[in-house]
Parts: C-alpha cells; sequence; structure tokens
C-alpha cells in the first residue's frame, strides 16, 4: 500500500542564543490511509515539534526545517507555496489540540468558528455551511447541537469544547488529523468519552490519524502501530501489540516500568528511569539514550545505533538487541 | 486502637456566589466539600480520588488551614484544627506539611534553594549557625539531590528536580503529615516514577502519613494504603485499596476505574462509559449525587441521599443504595504485562553496571 504521508529525514532545528539545536533529528516514518499511528515521548522528544514540521506550523524564528521531506500524496510539503499550504491545512491535513480552550476564539460562537473553515475550504454557501457544522456536532455527539452552534467557547465543559474541536477538524473531511495531545487536559471519564469518540470517528471516515501523546495508555487503547521518540530521534517503531510484548528498546523497556499498573498492587517499586533527558545543547555522544541505559557499553557512548529492522514492522535503534540475549547473556556471566 | 493522628468530621466548605459588581446579592452557594469524614492513621497513605471540581484540593487545604472550613472538625493529633490560634497554627504547620502539584509555582524565584530549606528551619528554631549548612546538605541528600544545588535557583533546574526541592522543603520541619496534592500529575512518567520511589521511601525511613490527592488511578494504587473515592464534594466509597481496585463497590468508582487507559492491548475488560459531564457543584442533583450519570439509579437515588457505609470484613464503605446488588465487572486487568520478565532482567542487570 501507498503511504497517504510520508516523513523522511526531516530535521527540523532551534536558535537560542547563539547556539543551533535539531528537536527533530532525522525522523522518518510513514502513515498508511485509515491507519492509527502513536508518536510516544516525554517532554523535549520532538514529538510536537515533527506534527508542526508537517504542517508547517513551528514557528520562525526560532525554528526552521533545514533537512528532509514531507510528502503527502506524493507530494512535498516543504516547497509548497504558502497559499497552496494554507488551502491543504484544515482542509485535507487538520489538527486538534491539547488545550480546547486556547484554540478557540473566544469572542466567536462556536458556530461562526466551525462555518469559517467550511466556508474557505468548500465550494458552499452560508446556509449549507450551517447545516454542515451542525451535522458535525452531531457527529460528535454534542447534546442540542442547535443551540451549543450560538453558544461561545466559555459556555462549554472541557470535555465538549475538545468535541467541538473534532467536529471542527474533520468538518472539511480531512484525509489525515493529526492529533496532539487530545485528551491530556481532560479527566479521566471525559477523555475516555473522546477516545472512544475518535475510535468511532475513524470507522465512519476512514480518516488516518497521528495520535501525539505522552500516555501509553491511551496508545494501546487507540493505535495501530507505534513510534517511541528519545531526544530527537526514533528509537523504536512497531505494530501496538507487538511494542507492548515485545519492547526492543531499554527506553521503551523503561518507559512501560515506570508506569504504576492499575494492576498491580505496588509492593514492588516502579522501575525508574534514572537520570534525565539530556540537554539539547549538550547531547551525549553515540547513542543518546545511553548516559541513562543500564545496558549501556562504550560503543553505545560513541556510535549512534541506526533505526533497523529486527521483525516485521518492527524497527528499534539499540546496539543490544534484541534485548533477551543481552539480558540472558549478562545473567550467565 | 490509638487514637488515629487525624480525625475529620463532617468537613464541609461552601462558597458563596455573588451577582453584581456594586449591589452584590448572594445567588446561591457552591458545596464544594459537603460533609467529608475519614481518619489518617500514623504511618498510614490515605488518598483522595476524583475528577476536576469533586473538592479533593479543597479538601487538603483546609487540614492545613490555608483555607476556612464552614463546617465540621479536624482534630490532629489530639488538636482542634479549627481553634488554634496563630502561635499553634504555626505548630501545626511544623507538623503538617504540603507538597503542591506546579513546583515551580510554588518555589519563590528569588531565592536559592539553600536560603527556601532555610526558611523553616529558622523558623520553627530547628537549626542555626553551622547546624543549619549541615541540616541542608542532608535534606538535599535525602530528596536525591547534591549541596551544590543549595547555592542554585530553582529556574536553574528541571521539574523533576523543583518537585524534589518541594519536598525537600516539606522534611525541613519533620512533619508527621505530608498533604500530597497532585505532586506528580506535572512529570513526565520516567521521573515521575523517580518521585513515586522517593516519596514511598521517605514514609518507610521516617514514618511519615500522607494524604495523597490524585486522580490518576494506577499511582494511587501504587502509593496508598486506602482509597477515598469523590464525587461533587462527597466521599463515595472508602476503602482499603486491595478491596477497592478488586471489588469496586460504588458505580462512580466502577466507571473511573474502568475509564483508565490500561497500557496493554490485549487486556480483556468491561467498558462502563458514563454520558455526559459532571453537574454544576453549584446545583448538584437532589438525593444521591451521581443518580443523574448513574446506570444502575432507581427513584430512591433522586430523592433519598445515600450514607456513607460499611460493607464488607475489611472496613470497606460505600455511599450507595444498592451496593449489595451491583456486580461489578472485571475492570482492572490482573495479569502480568507480557514484558515482565524482561523487565525483572533489566532491573537485576542494574547493579552489574554500577
Amino acid at each position: 500500500m501507498t503511504p497517504l504521508l510520508e516523513v523522511d529525514s526531516l530535521r527540523t532545528e532551534f536558535r537560542s542564543g547563539g547556539n543551533t539545536f535539531a528537536a527533530v533529528d532525522g525522523v522518518s516514518f510513514t502513515l498508511a490511509p485509515g491507519e492509527t499511528l502513536g508518536i510516544v515521548g516525554e517532554s523535549g522528544c520532538g514529538k510536537s515539534v515533527t506534527s508542526l514540521s508537517i504542517m508547517r506550523l513551528v514557528p520562525n524564528p526560532p525554528g526552521h526545517i533545514t533537512g528532509g521531506a514531507v510528502r503527502f500524496q506524493g507530494r512535498n510539503l516543504l516547497n509548497l507555496p504558502e497559499a497552496e499550504m494554507r488551502t491543504l491545512r484544515g482542509g485535507a491535513i487538520s489538527m486538534i489540540f491539547q488545550e480546547p480552550m486556547t484554540s478557540l476564539n473566544p469572542v466567536q460562537t462556536i458556530g461562526a468558528q466551525i462555518i469559517e473553515g467550511i466556508l474557505l475550504h468548500r465550494a458552499v454557501g452560508p446556509a449549507e455551511a450551517r447545516a454542515r457544522a451542525l451535522e458535525m456536532l452531531q457527529l460528535v455527539r454534542i447534546p442540542s447541537p442547535e443551540t451549543r452552534l450560538d453558544e461561545y467557547p466559555h459556555q462549554l465543559s472541557g470535555g465538549m469544547r475538545q468535541r467541538v474541536m473534532i467536529a471542527m477538524a474533520l468538518a472539511c473531511d480531512p484525509k489525515v488529523l493529526i492529533a496532539d495531545e487530545p485528551t491530556t487536559a481532560l479527566d479521566v471519564t471525559i477523555q475516555a468519552q473522546i477516545l472512544d469518540l475518535l475510535r468511532d470517528l475513524r470507522e465512519r471516515t476512514g480518516t488516518a490519524i497521528m495520535l501525539i501523546t505522552h500516555d501509553l495508555g491511551v496508545v494501546a487503547e487507540l493505535a495501530h502501530r507505534v513510534i517511541v521518540m528519545y531526544s530527537g530521534r526514533i528509537v523504536e517503531e512497531a505494530p501496538v501489540d507487538l511494542l507492548f510484548a515485545d519492547p526492543q528498546h531499554p527506553y521503551t523497556l523503561g518507559l512501560l516500568g515506570s508506569i504504576p499498573r492499575l494492576g498491580s498492587d505496588g509492593d514492588e517499586r516502579l522501575t525508574a528511569i534514572e537520570g534525565t533527558v539530556p540537554n539539547p545543547f549538550a547531547l551525549p555522544a553515540g547513542c543518546r539514550f545511553s548516559p541513562r541505559c543500564p545496558l549501556a557499553d562504550s560503543r553505545c557512548r560513541s556510535e549512534a545505533p541506526p533505526l533497523q529492522e529486527i521483525g516485521k514492522g518492527h524497527r528499534t535503534a539499540c546496539w543490544k538487541a534484541p534485548l533477551d540475549q543481552t539480558l540472558a547473556g549478562a545473567a550467565a556471566a | 486502637m490509638s487514637e488515629p493522628l487525624l480525625s475529620v468530621d463532617g468537613l464541609a466548605k461552601h462558597f458563596a456566589v455573588h451577582r453584581g459588581v456594586l449591589f452584590q446579592n448572594k445567588i446561591g452557594s457552591v458545596r464544594a466539600v459537603d460533609g467529608l469524614s475519614f481518619e489518617v492513621a500514623e504511618g498510614e497513605t490515605l488518598a483522595l480520588v476524583g475528577e476536576s471540581g469533586c473538592g479533593k484540593s479543597t479538601t487538603g487545604r483546609m487540614i492545613l488551614r490555608l483555607m476556612e472550613a464552614s463546617a465540621g472538625s479536624i482534630r490532629f493529633a489530639g488538636k482542634d484544627v479549627r481553634s488554634l490560634d496563630r502561635r499553634a497554627l504555626r505548630d501545626l504547620r511544623r507538623d503538617i506539611q504540603i507538597i503542591f502539584q506546579d513546583p515551580y509555582a510554588s518555589l519563590n524565584p528569588r531565592l536559592t534553594v539553600g536560603e527556601t530549606l532555610a526558611e523553616p528551619l529558622r523558623l520553627h528554631g530547628l537549626a542555626s549557625g553551622p547546624k543549619l549548612r549541615q541540616r541542608i546538605d542532608s535534606l538535599l541528600a535525602e530528596v536525591g539531590l547534591s549541596p551544590w544545588h543549595a547555592l542554585r535557583y530553582p529556574h536553574e533546574f528541571s521539574g523533576g528536580q523543583r518537585q524534589r526541592i518541594g519536598i525537600a522543603r516539606a522534611l525541613a520541619s519533620e512533619p508527621k503529615l505530608i498533604v500530597c496534592d497532585e505532586p506528580v500529575s506535572a512529570l513526565d512518567v520516567s521521573i515521575q516514577a523517580q518521585v513515586i520511589n522517593l516519596l514511598q521511601d521517605l514514609k518507610e525511613k521516617r514514618g511519615l502519613s500522607y494524604i495523597f490527592i490524585a486522580h490518576d488511578l494506577a499511582v494511587v494504587r501504587h502509593i496508598s494504603d486506602r482509597v477515598a473515592v469523590m464525587y461533587l464534594g462527597k466521599i463515595v466509597e472508602l476503602s482499603p485499596k486491595r478491596q477497592l481496585f478488586a471489588m469496586p463497590r460504588h458505580p462512580y468508582t466502577q466507571a473511573l476505574l474502568s475509564a483508565v487507559p490500561v497500557p496493554d492491548p490485549s487486556a480483556q475488560r468491561a467498558r462502563i462509559r458514563l454520558t455526559g459531564d459532571i453537574p454544576s457543584p453549584l446545583n448538584p442533583p437532589s438525593g444521591c449525587r451521581f443518580h443523574t450519570r448513574c446506570a444502575y439509579a432507581k427513584d430512591r437515588c433522586k430523592v433519598e441521599e445515600p450514607a456513607l457505609r460499611p460493607i464488607g470484613q475489611e472496613g470497606e464503605k460505600v455511599a450507595c443504595h444498592f451496593a449489595e446488588t451491583i456486580v461489578p465487572p472485571t475492570l482492572v486487568p490482573e495479569n502480568e504485562p507480557p514484558y515482565a520478565a524482561r523487565l525483572a532482567a533489566l532491573r537485576k542487570f542494574r547493579p552489574a553496571t554500577a
């Protein structure tokens, strides 16, 4: 299957003071039609900058894309004129953000904001656009959508606002929906509602979703395939079942060990990853995870491991993979 | 049994709501906390769990008298907290400390970490002169920081390190009870695990009690001894954690557990979905406050408020008329995660390289 979206060796740099660092450092992946791809990592790993780079929304200055390509339906978005890019944003590719309150205009009604996008991207009249907006609010299951259409963002709860954001993003039938931490600001019962909604909508619309999150639980619920990022690079990529059944990067394993599990009594300690994410201006040589990795040796500290295929659709950037061999070898020694 | 360290009875906080600017009319009150009763034993961790607006943080603040209660009593180590004068209140706050969610907002940006830690030590007359420096160094060591960190300012630290500073400041006055208000929710998971481990170590070493306010049930299961689940200002269930997670009795607890995303795509569990949002605390539903979203609600629930009553053999309490007849489905996958063996091997690997 040809990918819908292909990110190839993307590199996005930020300038601060006299220094430059690459927030995204040679990231490549693909997104197939109808697929949900989870991108996981902690603060500063480059997951949000990756999505902003795809949309060409990286604030410039201080950031700029210095290398690679983003191919959408065969066209490199990085070379498109701004005018064409504008028709794509909110049209074929749309985005929802973590904080729906700051992404909605507080002085415009919900309806006006949804209609604005429809009028911009579709050849329809105001009446038709309003009908479409109403249909979208029904689709995201907002109660009494007729009245909600004429209300302002502050009159809605957090969960409702996120539904409005989703309605707005899907109003023009996008091929790709980029969801950047769509449920992080929400309470857990509301989060469950939104995840159900996204799952249901992707069945109905066939939209491919790029789901950016720090929560491995959310990924397990929604994604088909997962990319784990660390310090601007992809460290592991796998189909969702495989990532949780057979994690092959010590960072992925460490993340899984860091999460308190609902099904455990907490009598055992969490396997915390020692140390902190490296300073982007003073990155370690070799593997960027090596200073925190219990398995690291001199090779890890000098040579960056390439992202290599170790199984079907399973790639990892670790000299020590497959991990079981390394761990068994150590136990025997 | 000896007297509990802290006992709270009928605690309430009502905020008046006004309309108008010049001639303010009281148009109602928000019952943020409405008649809470619970106890915390020495060395125990009690978790207060619930969603935004359930009153869990307000409860924490009232215990320290950072906020005055509207009704009810708070007894700490035999003292009536609500009637303490200023002097006695200062002593109370030596014994009860608090850690906040956002460690950056709760540290003075113009004080070095050393100065921040020196303040409570001087105020309570715990250390001075050369002793002061020693105490600061040992506090920093206790939370996993180094002596030279004392000369730095809060902005020079990462989020996890700032939370460690917040913990060190709380420990400075040698408290018996620490109110932890969402202490790890702003942190990345790998850092969160470090801070949770630290809190557990400190509890063991110092025999501390915690009131752990959180919305993350997995964290709560990991750290607490007993759990109080709150909904719209009331406790709906209060049980030892093993019982609460194995057999949640209240429909809200069940829904809350069901909503937590589990990091295991193969997990088989029941889905209970609440519809709608939490009702406004300005105008809470009559009877049982949860009846508007409860799948089991009957006519009785709309009129008669259920009391928090004992149920079961292990001190479980639930506020539901029909708790006996509601059978909880499988909500918590108990199976070992598939990566458990590899994780155990990685954990063992650690000392070999150290």
